[in-house]
Formats: C-alpha cells, structure tokens, sequence
C-alpha cells in the first residue's frame, strides 16, 4: 500500500491513532501526528541520535523505522520521562551537571541513556562512554553529559 | 529528506516473503531487515524501492542455533544479539569482540547481521567474519533453496551472487574448535565510523606450530577475503615476531586497495600491515 493506512501507536502508554503513507518515520510520526515534539529531527539519516527513542524498552533511531513497523509496541520519548511533575533522577542531573546548553540533542541523549541504565544499572565507565558516542552534541564537548549519566546512575541505585 | 512512496508488505511466513520478492523484484522490490542501511539509502533518494518486503515479523527467523558444527544465525537476528557471547566456544567470544566495532548501540538494536551481508558494504565488519570464516550463506526463493559459499557470496563493493528474487534466510559460521586463538582490529578516524580496513585472524597452536590459520581482511578493497598467502606465512611457523611480520607483509602485498578522497591505497596497504600485526599479536596474547 502506498495509501495511508490507519494504525494505533503507543507512545508513553498513550494510544494515537493516527492514518499515515508507509513512507513515513516513526520520528515524523511522534512528532506531527502525535504531537510529541520533544523527539527531534536532525540529520534523518541515522548519524545524530536526536530522534532516539525507546521500542520495547531499547534506544532506536525513530528516523531508521516507520511507523507502520511500531504498531503493537511500546514507545517511550521525553515526555514520558517526569513522573507527577518531578523530573527523573537522569532529567535532574542534567540540569544539576550543566549537561544541555542549546537542548536539541538532550531528549535524544536522555532517552538513550535513560534505556541503557535501565538495562544495565551497573554500566562501566568505559562502556557507559562508548554508548554515549552513539549521539552527537554540538554545545556541551560532551564531558557533563558523561558525569550527569554517571551521578544519575548513583542516585538510582541508592534509590533502589 | 523523506523517502519516496512504496507498497508495504509486511509477510509472516518465509513461503509470503519470497513470494512477494519473486512478484516485486522485477520492479524494484526489496526486503527490508534492519533498516539501518537501507532507510538512510532512501532518505538521501539513493533507493527508491517500488515496494518494501518487511522481514521483522516473519516467523523462525529471529532464531540462533547450533547445528552440525555450525552456528546458524536467521536473517532478524540483530547485531546486539551478539553483546553477549551467543556460545560457549572460542565463536562466540569472537563475535562478541567484533559487535561492538558495528555502528552504535541503538543502531545495533535494530540492524541484522544477515542485513550487513546483503548489503555487502566493503567495511562491513559481519562480512570480514563471513569471509575469514568461510560462512555458509544460505539463500531462499520461490524456486527453492541453494547454499552459497562466502567466498562465492561477496561480488564487489555493495554486491553479492544473492539473486533478486533470493532471501538471505540464514548465515551459517563453523563452530571453531576450542583452543582457537583469534584477534580483531580495525581503524576509523572516529568511534562508530566505517572502518577504512580491519583484519580478523584466527589460528590454533599445536605442537610449537601455528596451524588452521585464517587471515581476513576487510574494508581495504572493494569485498571481504581471506587471503591465503599470508595465511601460508603462518601455518607451521612458530607464533611469534617472525612469523606475525612475515604474514603481515604478505597481507599488504596481496592487497590491491580502494582509494577515496581521504585515503591513498598506499595508507590502506600500510594500515593493512600493521592491523594484521596487531591482531595476530592480540591471538598470541588472548
Ligand atoms: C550511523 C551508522 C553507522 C553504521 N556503521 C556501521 C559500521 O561501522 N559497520 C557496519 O558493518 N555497518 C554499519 N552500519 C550499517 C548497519 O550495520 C546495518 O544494520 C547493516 O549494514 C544492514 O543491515 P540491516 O538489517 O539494517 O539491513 P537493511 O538496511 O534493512 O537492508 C540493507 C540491504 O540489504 C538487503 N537485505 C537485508 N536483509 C536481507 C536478506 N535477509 N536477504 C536479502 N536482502 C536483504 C535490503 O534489501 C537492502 O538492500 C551503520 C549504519 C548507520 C546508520
Ligand atoms: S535524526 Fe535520526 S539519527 Fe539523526
Ligand atoms: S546541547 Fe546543543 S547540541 Fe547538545
């Protein structure tokens, strides 16, 4: 099918239904349908990272998928990341560490790290850094996203 | 940009996929694995694909196994199904230490390791393993089932023997037997960047002696190979300075590299060398 078809994405536990072409990305999808503008766009060609998000639980490229592929699973972006109002431990060390100067590449830095400390809480410091490199920033020379990742890392372990 | 219109198809079963791929093919259809390839292709307009074939939900083909000597990896297996050895043997350690050179973590969630062998991209870490190991490649169509050779497979820079209307169902790499020593080096100007060469080497000792000695090299010319003279180099030689320089050497010499703005085939066949080196050094050292 080239028309649109119709399906149900599950974004932060929310269900859209939404009617797109199959050409569409996940990432356009997020962001114009749904209405999620936090996920971002920049390179579109799977380099930058900004689109990040978490399918069933594992950083993707939303650019790298359509979002006729993401029927019937779970989808996690930025705005699902503060509970009640109060920022997760790894949204507040982010601001706590100076970790985001202009923002564009943060929900995609946050939700990267926000799947990798999910899976593995007690992540090396060399592997953390090497997960990292998945995305690009252009502001902060990345130091301050490593030592927020780092102290959010603690802080959900003592809270554990 | 975006990606121009296509018919999605989105089979459960192997029969519906090369079905579909032996009604499209003819007009441009193609599966679609991981995406990480072929969805940045059509956003730059490189593809066009008339019609997408789309394998993530087809039934039995997420599957790993171990079969007569042979570990069979299905055509959705992704590359992080790697991070963590898949087997107890030396294959396992090796495919664990060559994954996390591929791309970045959230592309190695979505990106399959029988995807980077259809893509057949020169510096395809997977296709070096295929190569070197000698991988068993089995394609499925319409018309039936054939097994491929790896060093039948690889046909050039982004090219394979895989017919139009062929699957890639399943890679099959051999068991290697215990004892066996391997190394895996490459070199990119960035982490995650394509490497502009690499080499895998495997070998055993016995006796004092090397023996069973694989040498393959990747990224340097325009498909993946073993190459057999320094290979020669190593077998019956003693592990040690010798034999590594001489084997390397040979690598360098047997290579006629790709040349690109930034890189003289020159500093390929240097890199080459000193990859070869530091790999069978990182063997004798494992
Ligand atoms: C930023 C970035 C960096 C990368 N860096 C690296 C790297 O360092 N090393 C590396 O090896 N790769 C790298 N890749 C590519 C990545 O590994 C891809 O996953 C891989 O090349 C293709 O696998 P895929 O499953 O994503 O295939 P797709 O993108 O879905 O398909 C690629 C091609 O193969 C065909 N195809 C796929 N599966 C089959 C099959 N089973 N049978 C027949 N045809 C098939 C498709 O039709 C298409 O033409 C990178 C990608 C990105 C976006
Ligand atoms: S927009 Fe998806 S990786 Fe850059
Ligand atoms: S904060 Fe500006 S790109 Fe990262």
């Amino acid at each position: 099918m080239t028309e649109k078809t119709d399906i149900t994405l599950t974004v932060n536990g929310r269900d859209f239904a939404v009617t797109v072409e199959p050409r569409r990305t996940l990432a356009d999808t997020i962001r114009d349908d749904c209405g999620q503008t936090g996920t971002h766009i920049g390179c579109e060609h799977g380099v930058c990272g900004a689109c990040t998000v978490l399918l069933d639980g594992e950083p993707v490229r939303s650019c790298l998928m359509f979002a006729v592929q993401a029927e019937g699973r779970e989808i996690r972006t930025v705005e699902g990341l503060a509970a009640d109002g109060a920022l997760s431990p790894l949204q507040q060390a982010f601001i706590d560490n100076h970790a985001l100067q202009c923002g564009f590449c943060t929900p995609g830095f946050l939700m990267l790290a926000t799947g990798v400390l999910e899976r593995d809480p007690d992540i090396g410091e060399d592997e953390l850094r090497e997960v990292l490199s998945s995305n690009l920033c252009r502001c902060t020379g990345y130091q301050n996203i490593v030592k927020a990742v780092k102290s959010a890392a603690a802080t959900m372990k003592a809270g554990r | 940009m975006k990606p121009a219109p296509f018919q999605y198809h989105a089979p459960k079963t192997v029969a519906d996929a090369v079905a579909l791929l032996a009604a499209h093919a003819g007009d441009d259809g193609r599966i679609l694995a991981g995406g990480q390839s072929l969805v940045p292709t059509m956003a730059f307009r490189l593809a066009r694909p008339a019609h997408l074939i789309d394998i993530n939900n087809v039934e039995g083909l997420d599957c790993i196994a171990e079969a007569g000597g042979r570990l069979c990896i299905g055509a959705t297996v992704r590359h992080a199904a790697f991070h963590k050895p898949v087997t107890a043997g030396p294959l396992g350690a090796l495919l664990s230490a060559v994954v996390r050179h591929i791309a970045h973590y959230p592309i190695r969630q979505r990106g399959t390791f029988c995807g980077s062998l259809a893509h057949a991209d020169p510096a395809s870490e997977w296709c070096c393993v295929a190569a070197a190991l000698d991988a068993e490649l089995v394609a499925r169509s319409a018309r039936g089932e054939r097994v491929i050779q790896a060093a039948a497979f690889f046909d050039g820079a982004m090219t394979t023997t895989l017919a139009e209307d062929e699957l890639l169902a399943e890679a099959r790499l051999p068991l290697l037997p215990e004892g066996t020593k391997f190394g895996f080096q490459e070199f990119s100007r960035r982490a995650g960047d394509f490497a502009i060469a690499m080499a895998l080497v495997a070998f055993r000792v016995e006796g004092g002696r090397i023996a069973d000695a694989r040498i393959g090299i990747g990224g340097a010319e325009p498909a993946a190979r073993r190459i057999a003279k320094a290979e020669a180099a190593l077998d019956g030689a003693a592990p040690g300075k010798d034999a590594f320089a001489a084997a390397a050497d040979a690598a360098a010499a047997a290579m006629d590299p790709m040349e690109d703005v930034n890189t003289s085939a020159g500093y390929r066949r240097d890199l080459v060398r000193t990859l070869v080196r530091r790999a069978l050094e990182d063997a004798a050292a494992a």
